[in-house]
């Protein structure tokens, strides 16, 4: 069966099963590559995208349920060429090492800063902590999320 | 018996490789170089490779990084060293991971096996260290691990960027008719002294085509403009853009997504499948026989995934104990004469202690590296052609391995060494690299993805060992008497060895790293290894023994010191013998503001040597009504030469968090033969919120250079465990500590 939503602001039709996560909807039927497989059952964040402005765990959405919807992933969010100001900050902040993580962080990042433009350090703890990074850079995540936050106010 | 009789009495596993090597290339053929596997570019196209390190193009100048980037920025330091020396500007730097070839050799990682502790520099030692480039140039290992890319690489990748400016200044001269004593370079580019300027990309055939000038000498720190620095890392942006292109991002016309499952005995047989459930669900294509397991393949990855699910197994039994219980008990039943591996340290008479005794048990839980990204890799097959795309720590192992699973030739394979979402030592394996490769062998046309999932990613590890460590010392006038340490765990080396196919006997070395070469002055100092009967596949987990080691031996001297009644930091600083160890331990003393009094939360210390790096933590863990938190961390190291501050900084806090992770909740378990662990829920590294602030701090003692990946995970989980007996009284001797401690 087809489903039709709206990815990075066009039109898409995939003819897969309507239970496909939307994650691999996006990696194999799309060739968006930039949302990361990680685990699979919303344990660790790298495969979040934006569904209307929601971050989600793509791996626990199944496409059927977006049809009609609005999805944003990293590659929508921002170019090198035009960067978010999340992404910004994160390159600024030098926050990626392996770098597998931190398109579901930036992600997860611009859904908080969409959603609470102020966050406390305390809201940001909150916010992030279904991402889990191997490399261990959450210093910087905090950082650059705090960082972002200043940037986009002053937009 | 003095340490040369030690060391003279025993043959390490490296050891005897160096002795192979000798015996069978001798000195003739060491001397002469390898070829140069850029060479034979087509001139015609203006592409000229200076060196294997250095290429141009008319877009610009590539610099070749031998080693893999999993994380750790090495790409970024390596094209630093090369971008000095060339003048060559940040800016215009572009690099590319080099093909699997000889001349990418990496002579430290030999040099870090041999049998001296790496703070010993006298002539015998330097001598072996030197003497171990002769072999790991004819194994022509091009292995990125054991924190040995920037010993290795140093010198060499500065010298590859001066004699690509010489080459460059040369050939320059020669168009010009001038002296090359008049040239200088700046900006990519060589400048005469009326103002020519012309491009390095302009020079490029020219200089690649005459004979290379001897090395000249090397920039003085002083006149660094890079090195030193903190540089935005190359591989940023792409990073953050969901541009960075990882094994399972390949994308190419009639592609085919497949996934494996393999017998969760670790290494037993499959008597049968039936694969018939699988092969009726929607997008599932096929199934494919990889011997121990099947690969299922589909129109999508999840179609794959739910296909892997369906199929019905006949597993052969595990060859090993069925239990974590049972694996404990044989570990313990190995602490005897007839096990002994090796006593790589000796010093006076542990046996004739007068001072108050201790005595205790320490274990710890093997522990998988779970890497952020999942065994991945991409093969395409085409007119007998093998082209495949892997992270790799060991691009020529790997391809090897390819070709040998999908019986071509080697040089029918060509392996592109892409980024890794993590390597902790797992990607020093090539199982993921044979199974692409069997897969795509089995659908020749097709490209394939090949994605394990977290489940049997975290299933089929080759895992850190599980350990034991049975310690006995004395303090007396406030100082330790006697420390006799005892480890025992499998053979790491035994179980690799055999995988590759390495003639390796003698002790196993990483029984003991961590444990046996710190440099503390106790009058009485036994470190003692045995080797335990193996059990599962075991590898090369991020610091290897001494992530082990380390919590056991600092655990140790915790315990005397409170036995002793002597502050744990002050009682460490007193016996340590080696200056910039001490000055590592002041450094986390003052950062922490150690002896100031903290209500309702309490500091731990440890300390570990391990890849020459002297390496001191401290951590701060509070009460609080959801469980203890940790509340700040700290940590000093001594890395010689510094020359990406930040990205060193980067490298302790996260192997610190490592540590921490594996310290807290890190366990793998066996029964009935399968590892029970499944996913990050069961296996939870560190979040967010639990992490505390980090505070690195740098220094150098201008000593030899080294490498950061690892010395900053072992002295987490001591310093972690040791903080946890200083605000509640529980000594923890069992990881993970979450076993004990209940944690925010």
């Amino acid at each position: 069966m087809s489903t039709t939503l709206t990815v990075n602001g066009a039109s898409a039709t995939l003819d897969l099963p309507a239970d496909t996560p939307l994650l691999w909807a996006l990696r194999d039927g799309l060739h968006l590559t930039g949302t990361k497989y990680g685990c699979g059952v919303a344990a660790c964040g790298a495969c979040t995208v934006m569904v209307d402005g929601v971050a989600v765990r793509s791996c626990q959405t199944a496409l059927g349920d977006v049809a009609g919807a609005s999805v944003t992933t990293i590659e929508g969010l921002g170019t090198p060429e035009a960067l978010h100001a999340v992404q910004a900050a994160w390159i600024d902040h030098q926050v990626a090492q392996c770098g597998y993580c931190q398109s579901g962080q930036i992600m997860q990042a611009a859904g908080l800063l969409a959603a609470n433009p102020n966050p406390t350090p305390a809201d940001i703890d909150a916010a992030m902590d279904g991402n889990l990074c191997r490399c261990g850079a959450y210093p910087r995540i905090r950082a650059a999320v705090l960082d972002a936050a200043n940037r986009l106010r002053e937009v | 018996m003095s340490r040369l009789g030690t060391i003279a009495r025993r043959t390490f596993l490296i050891g005897s490789a160096a002795i192979l090597g000798g015996v069978a290339f001798g000195t003739y053929a060491y001397h002469r170089p390898h070829p140069n596997p850029l060479a034979g570019r087509p001139a015609d196209q203006g592409i000229g490779a200076i060196t294997p390190y250095v290429l141009i193009d008319p877009q610009g100048v590539t610099i070749i990084t031998p080693r893999a980037e999993m994380g750790q920025g090495i790409q970024s330091t390596l094209a630093a060293l090369v971008a000095e020396e060339l003048d060559l500007p940040w800016d215009q730097v572009r690099v590319l991971h080099g093909p699997p070839a000889a001349a990418y050799y990496n002579a430290a990682m030999l040099e870090e096996g041999v049998p001296f502790a790496p703070t010993d520099e006298s002539w015998l030692a330097e001598t072996a260290r030197h003497a171990m480039a002769i072999p790991a140039k004819f194994l022509a290992m091009q292995i990125t691990g054991g924190s040995t890319s920037i010993p290795d690489g140093y010198e060499k990748m500065r010298a590859a960027g001066a004699v690509a400016r010489a080459a460059l200044v040369q050939a320059a001269a020669r168009r010009l008719g001038v002296d090359a004593g008049t040239l200088r370079t700046e900006g990519g580019a060589v400048i005469a002294a009326d103002g020519t300027r012309i491009p390095y990309t302009d020079l490029a055939v020219d200089a690649a085509q005459a004979d290379l000038p001897e090395v000249p000498p090397l920039k003085d720190r002083a006149d660094w403009v890079l090195l030193g620095k903190s540089l935005p890392r190359v591989d940023m942006v792409a990073k953050s853009t969901g541009t960075a292109q990882f094994a399972g991002d390949i994308r190419l016309p009639g592609m085919r997504f497949a996934t494996v499952k393999m017998n969760p005995a670790l290494g037993a047989a499959m008597n049968s499948f039936d694969a018939s459930a699988a092969l009726a669900l929607p997008g599932v294509e096929r199934v494919i026989d990889l011997g121990n397991g099947v690969a299922v393949v589909g129109t999508t990855t999840w179609a794959a995934m739910q296909g892997a699910e369906a199929v019905v197994f006949d597993w052969a039994p595990a060859a090993y104990p069925a239990t974590s219980a049972e694996m404990r008990a044989q570990i313990s039943a190995a602490f005897g004469p007839e096990t002994l591996d090796a006593t790589p340290r000796n010093e006076g008479d542990v046996t004739q202690a007068t001072g108050e005794p201790w005595e205790a048990e320490y274990h710890v839980p093997p522990l998988a590296h779970a890497t952020m990204e999942p065994m991945q890799a991409t093969a395409h097959l085409v007119d007998g052609k093998l082209e495949i795309w892997a992270g790799v720590q060991g691009p020529g192992f790997a391809r090897a391995a390819a070709a040998k699973a999908a019986g071509l030739a080697e040089e029918n394979v060509t392996l592109h060494t892409t980024l890794m979402g993590g390597g902790f030592g797992r990607r020093t394996e090539v199982d993921a690299t044979v199974y692409a490769a069997k897969v795509a062998a089995a659908m020749p046309g097709t490209p394939v993805v090949v994605t394990w999932s977290r489940e049997e990613d975290m299933a089929h590890g080759y895992f850190r060992p599980m350990a034991s460590a049975r310690i006995k010392g004395s303090v007396k006038d406030g100082a330790i008497e006697t420390l006799d340490i005892a480890i025992c765990a499998p053979s790491i080396m035994e179980t690799f060895a055999e995988r590759f196919g390495i003639p390796m006997g003698g002790p196993d070395s990483t029984l003991s790293q961590g444990a046996w070469e710190q440099p503390y002055g106790f009058a009485n100092y036994r470190v003692s290894t045995y080797r335990a009967p193996r059990t599962v596949p075991l590898g090369f987990w991020r610091s290897v023994g001494a992530s082990h080691n380390g919590f056991f031996h600092e655990s140790a001297v915790d315990e005397l010191a409170h036995l002793a009644g002597v502050d744990p930091l002050a009682f460490r600083l007193n016996q340590m013998t080696h200056e910039p160890s001490r000055k590592v331990l002041e450094a986390v003393a003052e950062m922490s503001d150690w002896g100031r009094p903290r209500p309702g939360r309490a500091l731990g210390v440890a300390y570990c040597l391990s890849f020459g790096v002297p390496t001191a933590e401290v951590i701060e863990v509070e009460d609080t009504p959801d469980g203890i938190r940790l509340t700040g961390a700290w940590a000093a190291v001594d890395v010689g030469v510094a020359l990406d501050p930040r990205n060193i900084e980067a490298q302790v806090s996260g192997a610190m968090v490592f540590g921490l992770s594996a310290a807290i909740n890190g366990q793998i378990t066996f029964a009935e033969g399968r590892v029970e662990q499944t996913n990050y829920w069961d296996y939870e590294p560190l979040r967010l919120h639990q992490c505390p602030e980090i505070q690195v701090r740098i220094l150098e003692s201008g000593g030899k250079i080294r490498g950061i990946g690892e010395p900053g995970t072992p002295p987490a989980a001591p310093a972690l465990a040791n903080a946890l007996f200083a605000l509640t009284g529980t000594r923890a001797r069992e990881l993970p500590l979450a076993s004990s401690f209940r944690f925010a």
